[in-house]
């Protein structure tokens, strides 16, 4: 039961998906948007088991004063304002909620992807050392994309911006299509893995 | 400088992710650990507001559709993860989650990712019209436009070879595979470059938010 019922759901709910695509009539159309519903709402209770899991750590390294303990606090702080505000008021524009959201949440966000400038800088400083002639590929390409992006390169050469246009739409839509089929392949192959009980990994390999 | 207290939250929080570029320090670990914080709630209150409350609790609990009640019983499964004993109990949901996104996945990725971006790159080999342009208007754009077509072919069909293991990569094949791999550097290059740009245009927001909503220098 405990094994052979979650293999059972799994193909249920996989084939009928998959069935609905061939046969989007009655009753699997109708299964599809049930099921479908459904999900959305068990993926919302595994973000709050996210979240539980996350409050039961740090929690347990307030109580038992491990390394960086206060900082746990501004966590457990940080969650329950945040979330009290959204509870009581709303998410609505205007509400506390959204005050701590714009103020606080938004720009530490946007600032920890800026953060990301500098590393993938200091990454590209040591990538772009062309030792073989595909590094070297690699390097002119990221420089074309990049300079034709910025008035720079239209003051270097006026037509860079459209031959970066054109290595973005050509060449490298042929490189990430050859990729995207390949990840597609490899997809739908362990999808039929997973519907037909053969991968069992998210069992715990049970 | 502005008196605005939202806009000085904003600025000091800023400054003190920021200042990880200096080294990890008690300023940065504060910010992270609210960051943490205020996105966990954020997500919880937008997901139980735009999900949990037209899809689960007014079916259930305003309309009383009995049905609801399983997908009720399934999350709270899930949630049975949190304690040792019951814990088996979040299999079932899981495998809900597993079962119908792997069924989707099947339908898309064949649909959008194989069978259309086959459909896309085979369907027109040649474009006249653009050699008409090159000859008329030689030139690098009308050139590079004119081989735009042959470009993508090409590169798909040297790029799948390169991803295909099950041979050896020499002779013919191997030059295939060779040709593949210069494509795929092109692409990785270009999404690089584009990542950096994109990168950057949010650092020069953050900068222009210092200097121009919070300092009012600029």
């Amino acid at each position: 039961m405990r094994r052979q019922g979650p293999l059972i759901i799994t193909f249920i709910t996989g084939a009928v998906i998959i069935l609905q695509y061939f046969i989007p009539h009655r009753p699997f159309s109708d299964l599809q948007q049930l099921f479908n519903t459904w999900f959305l709402v068990i993926a919302v209770f595994a973000l709050i088991l996210g979240v539980g899991n996350l409050g039961k750590i740090h929690f347990e390294r307030v109580f038992r004063r491990r390394e960086n303990w206060p900082y746990s606090i501004v966590l457990i702080l940080g969650f329950i304002i945040m979330f009290g505000a959204g509870i009581i008021w709303g998410i609505q524009r205007g509400t506390p909620f959204y005050y701590i959201f714009w103020n606080v949440h938004i720009p530490m966000g946007s600032t920890m992807f800026a953060l990301l400038a500098f590393f993938v800088a200091s990454a590209s400083y040591r990538a772009f050392r062309a030792r073989t002639p595909e590094a070297t590929v690699l390097l002119i390409s990221a420089i074309v994309v990049m300079l034709s992006r910025v008035p720079l390169g239209n003051f270097i050469w006026k037509e860079l911006p459209l031959i970066g246009d054109w290595i973005m739409a050509y060449p490298n839509m042929a490189g990430q299509r050859a990729i995207w089929i390949g990840i597609a392949l490899g997809v739908v192959s362990t999808s039929l893995r997973i519907i037909l009980g053969i991968e069992r990994t998210y069992l715990a390999g049970k | 400088m502005t008196t605005d207290i939202g806009t000085w939250i904003a600025a000091l929080l800023t400054l003190c992710i920021l200042s990880f570029l200096y080294k990890d320090n008690p300023f940065y670990k504060f910010a992270e650990h609210l960051f943490v914080g205020v996105s966990a709630a954020y997500w919880a209150c937008y997901y139980i507001y735009n999900i949990l409350i037209p899809n689960l609790y007014n079916p259930l609990f305003v309309q009383g559709q009995l049905l609801y009640i399983i997908p009720l019983a399934l999350g709270i499964m899930m949630i049975m993860k949190l304690f040792p004993q019951p814990a088996w109990m979040s299999r079932f949901p899981l495998a809900f989650i597993v079962g119908t996104y792997a069924g989707y996945n099947f339908i898309t990725y064949l649909q959008t990712y194989a069978i259309d971006q086959v459909r896309a790159t085979l369907v027109r080999f040649v474009a006249l019209e653009s050699w008409q342009e090159f000859f008329a208007r030689p030139g690098a754009v009308t050139f590079l436009s004119a081989i735009a077509l042959p470009v993508v072919v090409v590169g798909v069909i040297t790029g799948l070879v390169y991803f295909f293991f099950s041979r050896e990569h020499k002779g013919i094949f191997g030059g295939l595979a060779k040709t593949g791999v210069w494509f795929l550097m092109i692409a990785f290059g270009a999404s690089f470059g584009y990542t950096v740009m994109a990168r950057i245009s949010l650092l020069i927001g953050r900068v222009y938010f210092l200097l121009h909503n919070w300092l009012h220098i600029i």
